[in-house]
């Protein structure tokens, strides 16, 4: 699984340091810390109120820790404090070398705008003015992402759910971002169009060096998809390692429930 | 006795004050909507409430004030908004753009060039340019706080995706200054170029939305389009069928139901003027006049 750029880019990409939410009383979040190198794919599982969309949240800069801090390395090399960074640049890298991918495609794509514009607007974000550039990038994307280019004028509204999930993924990678934060993409998908994407992901991932925070409750997803898989219960990280490592052999009382609970092929 | 008290020009002087200050910050930032606490007038939403604040704000007892709905002088809305500061602030009203000091508008700018002596009032419905793309309000603060303005041009990529070209015609957004992008109320995009460089000074009022703009004078306004597809003002290509001009934004004018028309200036002012200097189109009635005088001069 560890392909050649994780043994040469030896400098993480994201680092979190013993970050902790609080709602009130509620620890939604307590004491996480780990680096991510680029081309790197980790998941973060565990159950419904385990802490893990908040734990993306946190290291998305889209909440403020209550304790700890995360750090990014900038395209420059310079790893710097996402709380230092200012909201100007925290939205331009939220719109050039990040990509988020929500559960729900209408939270990520604009649903009354045709798919060529969704692609191209984050282009369009950072300055490009030319039309037929932005088109021939929009349907290029449309055609890596098995979508018929045909239907580039089409708003995702007309789209079926597998399709949406697709153009919001386009949408993201467009800039080529350096780090993609994904909250459960297959949720909500009938099982063979869930298959579909994960393959697309996979070589996507593979083919752009993305490094990939996803946070899921679907073991399959983890196991296909990521190079380590962290578990969560209760806001801590319980357990953490590589994928076959956490999921074959499971030493937490809890990821054993959690990788017993899946029905056996 | 009877007659109602008013204080100059309607609004009370604390009124006026609170406005004042709103063009002052308005004319200081190019192009940002600067809120104010909009009163309400005796007029409905819709009617020019913003205009006619922003106009009774700044207007004075020396003052010749012009109304313009759709470029002309003599519609509904122009003639009582005329006939309203004429009562509340008795100051003289006109016709002729060379001769107003305060020119109040909606969805026009006069065909004759402005000159620095005189304030352009626009009436606004809609302030906020990136409003139908993205619905929140403390979103759009946002993206203008950060200048980003990439959402616009999704807009008109959706255009063209859609039409070939770029299909918007009116309300056709411009960047102030290099810096804030601003809807221009619903004035033909043939209008845009005017407001580039333009000596007047132009304010722009929201009632119902409660926010006022400026361009200052001799600023840059920039239409905003992609590089192959350039931003290009629309006109029908007719001359005018009253004064033949060939360089003014027309009216289509449905004469019959088996197809008739005539392109006429929406300019009043503009059209009269020229013909009465003697420029005639093709269905003008000045030749019928001057055959009609002459039978009754015998």
């Amino acid at each position: 699984m560890a392909d050649q750029n994780l043994i040469e880019n030896d400098e993480p990409l994201l680092v979190a340091k013993s970050l902790s939410k609080s709602f009130g009383r509620i620890n939604a979040c307590r004491d996480v810390s780990f680096s991510l190198h680029p081309g790197e794919v980790l998941a973060i599982v565990g159950e419904s109120g385990s802490g893990k969309s908040t734990l993306l949240q946190l290291l998305s800069g889209q909440l403020a820790p209550s304790a700890g801090h995360v750090s990014y390395r900038m395209r420059d090399g310079v790893a710097r404090d996402l709380a230092s960074l200012g909201e100007a640049e925290r939205r331009f890298l939220f719109r050039t070398d990040w990509g988020f991918v929500h559960q729900d495609p209408a939270q990520g794509l604009r649903m009354a705008v045709s798919a060529g514009a969704n692609v191209g607007e984050r282009l369009m974000a950072v300055g490009w003015n030319h039309y037929g550039r932005i088109r021939d990038t929009a349907s290029d994307w449309l055609t890596r992402v098995e979508i018929d280019t045909a239907r580039i004028d089409d708003a995702p509204r007309t789209y079926s759910g597998g399709m949406r999930q697709r153009l919001q993924i386009a949408r993201n990678l467009v800039t080529e971002p350096r780090l993609v934060f994904m909250d459960e993409p297959t949720g909500g998908l009938d099982v063979s169009v869930q298959a579909r994407l994960l393959d697309l992901l996979r070589s996507l991932v593979a083919e752009l060096n993305l490094a990939v925070v996803i946070v899921t409750h679907d073991l399959a997803v983890a196991r296909l998809l990521s190079h380590r898989v962290m578990v969560m219960k209760g806001g801590r990280v319980i357990e953490t390692g590589l994928t076959d490592q956490v999921l074959d052999d499971p030493r937490e009382p809890y990821t054993q429930l959690l990788v017993s609970s899946i029905l056996p092929p | 006795m009877n007659a109602p008290a008013y204080n100059f020009a309607y609004l009370d002087e604390q009124t006026k004050r609170m406005i004042r200050r709103a063009i002052l910050k308005a004319i200081a930032i190019p192009g940002y909507q600067v809120p104010f606490a909009s009163r309400e007038m005796p007029m409905p939403y819709g009617w020019g409430t913003g205009g006619v604040q922003v106009t009774a704000a700044i207007l004075g007892p020396q003052d010749v004030l012009k109304v313009i709905d759709q470029g002309s002088d003599d519609t509904t809305n122009a003639i009582s908004i005329r006939k309203f500061f004429a009562k509340t602030a008795g100051v003289a009203t006109t016709t002729a753009t060379d001769e107003a000091t305060v020119i109040q508008t909606r969805h026009r700018i006069p065909e004759t060039a402005l000159n620095a002596n005189q304030v352009l009032v626009y009436q606004v419905p809609i302030p906020e340019p990136l409003r139908f793309l993205e619905p929140r309000e403390t979103e759009t603060r946002r993206m203008h706080a950060l200048a980003e303005y990439g959402l616009m041009h999704v807009k008109l990529y959706e255009d063209i995706a859609r039409f070939g070209h770029i299909a918007t015609a009116y309300a056709y957004p411009v960047k102030v200054n290099a810096r804030y992008v601003m809807d221009p109320s619903p004035t033909p995009k043939f209008d845009n170029p005017k407001m580039d460089n333009c000596p007047a000074l132009q304010l722009f009022g929201a009632g119902r939305e409660k926010r006022i703009y400026a361009i200052p004078p001799y600023t840059q306004v920039v239409s905003l389009d992609f590089e192959d597809h350039p931003f290009e003002p629309y006109r029908f290509n007719a001359p005018c069928a009253l004064c033949a001009a060939e360089n003014s934004y027309l009216d289509e004018i449905v004469t019959d139901d088996k197809g008739g028309r005539m392109f006429v200036c929406s300019d009043t002012d503009y059209c009269e003027s020229r013909q009465a200097a003697g420029h005639h189109g093709s269905l003008s009635a000045a030749p019928y006049k001057d055959k009609a005088q002459e039978a009754a001069n015998g």
